[in-house]
């Protein structure tokens, strides 16, 4: 309805088809959430400026080549969209909650399509993604004892690439509209017939200008994990998480092309009128849905891969024990990355390619549960006669346990073609992937987070306020998707809008309760962040080891310095802090050199920059400035290639000096 | 472009020496003998389809696969080079790892589609590719 | 998969030694040559996306002209024979590189530059002439796919041009220094690479397409 009031023909040059109209003035909720975002962003903004902290911001985070800080501002990202796509996910509940007896709820379709389509994105690239990414960029180059990672320009490109996605993404709320296709915008309904405004080109620009980043991102972890492990670190001596990383950036280098090509070719359809997915002139839609689930399953695994390998950490760690069965963890770790590669088809079964095909990708899918048990058993025998302190991290990953158990098992049951044709697209796939996706990859962030923020500001995370955060989400979790299992098996179909059977809402009802308790758990976690840093001092870690860790991020201090070690460690084991701690390991205090450190530079942001202003040219036909644009970006990238002054030297006294003052740390503490 | 992060050189001593850890280039002889090799590849399949000595479509089409895999062999180890031993191997392994993922990406989207378009499409619309007689039902 | 336990090259590291006193010498941007390949390994993804596209659409004529009405295997073989020839000329060029010879690295790097722009103009010429006749990509899915396939390939070309330009410049500013000779090498292999997937093309698409 909304749509053909849009569809305006005319386009000017200077503006393209940007006009007034494109601000959805007449949506009440969008008014309102842009003077909620309004006001909190000049607020923001004049509160910076007050302080006078840009110039700060600028020099030692926005330009900064430091993994730690592109990594801590990568979850910094993560943490804003989940609130925007959380908030998302809260509005879809309502609706449906709301919507019987004939009431139409509060949104109308074109609102709620949205909704769902920017709940889907949002949560995947801008969400998971970032957080992901910053955890292996935070982490691993310590777990590996590097000084940094192997393309430290790239690094802060990529990151800000994500930003320019994200950017791109949420300027949709406010200026013209977002996909109403769902999170994979299959056509035709995403071609130029059915999307003829802006929504599809907002979600297609969004995730080319983010997809870049990921892919460099992943290239540069990849070569930094082959190339620059410290001396006497082998593949098989490599901290799993370390390990999950790389299968992780590899399925990343692997897939990301496949999904800009297909996005290509789906722009292709809708600027300049080309037939790859069009329902006529030979087109077929098909081999869209095709192409995009060989990016889109592996994604799965890009996300889930290193949450596992954070709780295999995290078991370890908390049960002092060294990992059960390590190489059985990297060959369950090395399994799962080739064979998420053959299992796409199971995400269009339905779509009538056979009993032939078919049984070939279930099959294959029910044999990824085989590594993934393998795993699974890993963690018990870990735990198994080990002396568990039930801290936070440890307490996500037992939730994890009990809850993904249910979500591989909901996933083997949709492996099943038969089994398939009854569940597709049907709430119960709605509440096994939340059940994966929430129960195995955000349990497993929020261990991450928890168990490293120490090493990254030096102070422990409050435990109380984690706790009620935990069983905020953990029941939340379980309230809000068990209905949706429930309703799955009744035939409800998923992004509905309105229900005519009266009977199902006492479960959407449900569904709202668990949906309020972890907005209850995400209220906490923030509370808990703030007090955390309130009472830095009482929770401070002057040790660099808070929790008697085993890999080598522990062996610097609490948060590293910017070299991350003073001198190039030698790992003789597995967890080879720990093997340190238990081989007489003296913490060098003299002798210090120069230390050799890329520079900070501001061409990654200029050209993330570019970037988006390139893809928010294109979104609204306005081709004076994309081409402006991508000239700009063409000739700063090569402007960039002139500078060949792009390191410099950390003097052996600011080494010393920095070292002094970590062994006056320890010794106070002692 | 922008994968290229270089370091300062304007005081390296070894600014214009060999370096042994270097990637392994090849040699006039080498370049010589892989271009030669590349034009017969050529050369063969061109002249099989532009010419058509071999009355079979088939066979014609598997010669000319033939020399293609053998020419990208070609081009391999005499234009890029190729060895196991190059960056211990990691070369090698990623450049199979994706020949693989690229024959899985190849293969398995025929497949799909080829067996969707027998099963979905039938009847006129593709007929070249269906193989057998449309379902009763339809 | 695993690795040389300990650096080559180090003095030996006992049992209880637990961090290098040295520094250890990291050969500089000895990471490049790696890490561009994965990226030419991630383009070859691409392709295999353009190849697998063409190969389902490839015969999806919707009732317009087919391969063997529209490609003209002539001009293809001129086509190859331009980046074949630009392809060892660029090899030239590395080996003039090797030899510190700044001149002859020039001179073979502007050949093949010319080779590179010579294969566009005839693919241009190709596409106009394709255009012309009404067999544009919008005609049917079968002239989409071609010409996303080819198309990619020489938009690789026009990049590669470009990047060579820049080179050129570069190393005429700088001379043959390490960071210079690394980015040759790096070009080098993006070169052949797109040699190498115009193998494909002209088999798959140009080739196979006239047989069918």
């Amino acid at each position: 309805m909304a749509i053909e009031t849009f569809a305006s023909p005319e386009t000017s040059f200077l503006f393209g088809r940007l006009t007034w109209s494109a601000i959805p003035l007449h949506e009440p909720i969008v008014v309102v959430t842009f003077i909620v975002v309004a006001i909190g962003g000049i607020a923001l903004l004049g509160a910076l400026t007050y302080f006078k902290v840009w110039g700060y911001l600028w020099k030692e985070w926005f330009t900064s080549v430091d993994h730690k800080k592109i990594g801590i501002m990568y979850m910094v990202l993560g943490l804003i969209m989940l609130l925007r796509g959380f908030a998302d996910a809260i509005m879809m509940r309502l609706q449906q909650a709301m919507a019987f007896n004939g009431s139409e709820g509060y949104l109308n379709a074109h609102h709620y399509d949205q909704i769902f389509t920017a709940h889907g994105v949002i949560m995947i690239f801008f969400v998971a993604m970032p957080f992901v990414t910053g955890m292996m960029n935070y982490i691993m180059p310590l777990q590996i004892g590097a000084r940094d990672v192997a393309f430290p320009f790239l690094n802060n490109f990529s990151f800000w690439m994500t930003v320019g996605g994200a950017v791109i993404v949420m300027a949709s709320l406010f200026v013209g509209e977002f996909a109403q296709t769902g999170w994979l915008a299959y056509p035709p309904l995403s071609g130029i017939a059915g999307s003829p405004y802006v929504g599809v080109d907002y979600y297609i620009w969004g995730l080319q200008v983010a997809g870049v980043g990921t892919t460099l991102s992943g290239i540069n972890l990849i070569v930094t994990i082959v190339k620059m492990r410290c001396p006497g670190m082998t593949m098989m001596r490599m901290p799993v998480f370390t390990w999950t990383a790389l299968c992780a950036n590899i399925l990343i280098v692997a897939s990301f092309p496949v999904l800009t090509a297909c996005l290509v070719l789906l722009t292709l359809d809708r600027y300049v009128g080309t037939n790859f997915f069009t329902a006529d002139n030979g087109g077929n839609p098909m081999m869209y849905v095709n192409l995009i689930w060989i990016w889109g399953h592996p994604e799965v695994y890009i996300l889930v891969l290193p949450a596992f390998g954070i709780f295999s950490e995290v078991t370890s760690t908390y049960c002092g024990k060294r990992l059960f069965g390590y190489s059985s963890m990297v060959y369950a770790t090395v399994c799962i990355t080739v064979l998420s590669y053959i299992v796409w088809l199971h995400h269009f079964f339905t779509m009538g390619s056979g009993a032939s095909v078919n049984s070939f990708f279930g099959i294959a899918t029910m044999i990824i549960s085989i590594p993934t048990g393998a795993k699974l058993f890993n963690w018990l025998f870990t735990m198994y006669r080990g002396r568990i302190r039930y801290e936070l991290p440890m307490m996500w990953t037992i939730a994890f346990m009990l809850t993904f158990i249910i979500g591989g098992m909901t996933g083997v049951m949709l492996a099943v073609p038969p089994a398939d044709f009854v569940l597709h697209n049907s709430l119960f796939l709605i509440a096994h992937f939340h059940n994966v996706i929430i129960g195995g990859v955000l349990f497993g962030l929020f261990a991450g987070i928890t168990f490293w923020w120490p090493k990254a500001f030096g102070f422990r995370l409050d435990p109380f306020w984690g706790k009620v955060s935990f069983w905020c989400w953990v029941s939340g979790f379980w309230v809000a998707f068990t209905p949706l299992y429930i309703l799955g098996f009744m035939g409800v179909t998923r992004r509905m809008r309105v229900f005519d059977d009266p009977s199902l809402q006492i479960w959407f009802l449900i569904a709202s309760l668990g949906a309020v308790l972890i907005a209850i758990g995400i209220a906490a976690m923030i509370i808990q962040f703030a007090v955390s840093i309130w009472r830095r001092d009482e929770l401070r870690d002057t040790t660099g080891d808070p929790w008697d860790g085993r890999t080598l991020e522990w062996a610097t201090s609490s948060p590293p310095p910017a070299y991350n070690f003073a001198f190039t460690p030698v790992a003789h084991d597995i967890d080879a802090w720990w093997d340190m701690k238990t081989h007489g390991y003296r913490r060098p205090q003299e002798g210090f050199k120069p230390i050799h450190m890329p520079q900070n530079t501001s061409s990654g942001i200029i050209l993330a920059g570019l970037a988006t202003v390139c893809g928010m040219a294109l979104i609204w036909y306005i081709w004076w400035l994309a081409i402006l644009a991508f000239a700009a970006m063409i000739a700063t990238a090569i402007w960039h290639t002139f500078n060949y002054n792009r390191d410099y030297n950390i003097p052996a006294a600011d080494v010393t000096a920095v070292e002094a003052q970590r062994s006056r740390m320890l010794a106070g503490r002692a | 472009m922008s994968a290229d992060h270089s370091q300062a050189y304007a005081n390296d001593p070894h600014a214009h020496a060999h370096d042994p850890h270097a990637a392994p280039h090849g040699t006039f002889q080498s370049y010589v003998t892989g271009f030669v090799l590349a034009v017969i590849l050529t050369v063969i399949p061109f002249f099989l389809v532009m010419a058509r000595p071999i009355e079979s479509a088939g066979y014609t089409a598997a010669i000319v696969l033939f020399c293609a895999l053998l020419q990208i062999l070609v081009h391999m180890v005499f234009f890029l080079h190729m060895t196991p031993k190059a960056e211990d191997g990691w070369l090698l392994l990623s450049t199979i790892f994706t020949i693989v993922l690229v024959v899985i990406t190849l293969a398995g989207s025929l497949w799909i589609v080829f067996h969707l378009n027998n099963n979905m499409m039938p009847g006129g619309i593709m007929d070249d590719m269906i193989r057998e007689a449309p379902p009763p039902s339809n | 998969m695993s690795a040389s336990a300990m650096a080559a090259g180090q003095p030996a590291i006992g049992r209880t030694d637990f961090y290098l006193v040295e520094e250890p010498h990291h050969e500089a941007g000895g990471f490049t040559h790696l890490g561009f390949w994965i990226y030419l390994m991630s383009d070859c993804l691409i392709f295999a996306v353009l190849f697998a596209t063409y190969g389902v659409l490839g015969a999806s004529f919707a009732g317009g002209p087919g391969p063997r009405d529209l490609f003209d295997l002539g001009l293809v073989a001129l086509n190859t024979t331009f980046l074949l020839i630009s392809s060892i000329t660029y090899g030239f060029a590395m080996l003039a590189v090797y030899q510190g010879d700044q001149k002859k690295t020039l001179m073979w790097l502007a050949v093949t530059g010319l080779f590179g722009a010579l294969f566009l103009v005839v693919e241009l010429y190709e596409f106009y002439h394709l255009i012309h006749e009404g067999a544009g990509p919008q005609r049917s899915a079968f002239l989409s796919a071609f010409f996303a396939l080819v198309g990619t390939h020489g938009l690789h070309v026009t990049f590669g041009i470009l990047w060579l330009i820049v080179l050129v410049v570069q190393i005429n500013k700088r001379g043959l220094i390490p960071a210079n000779v690394r980015r040759l090498t790096c070009l080098s292999l993006f070169w052949h690479f797109l040699d190498l997937v115009w193998i494909g093309v002209f088999t798959y698409v140009y080739l196979f397409g006239v047989l069918r």
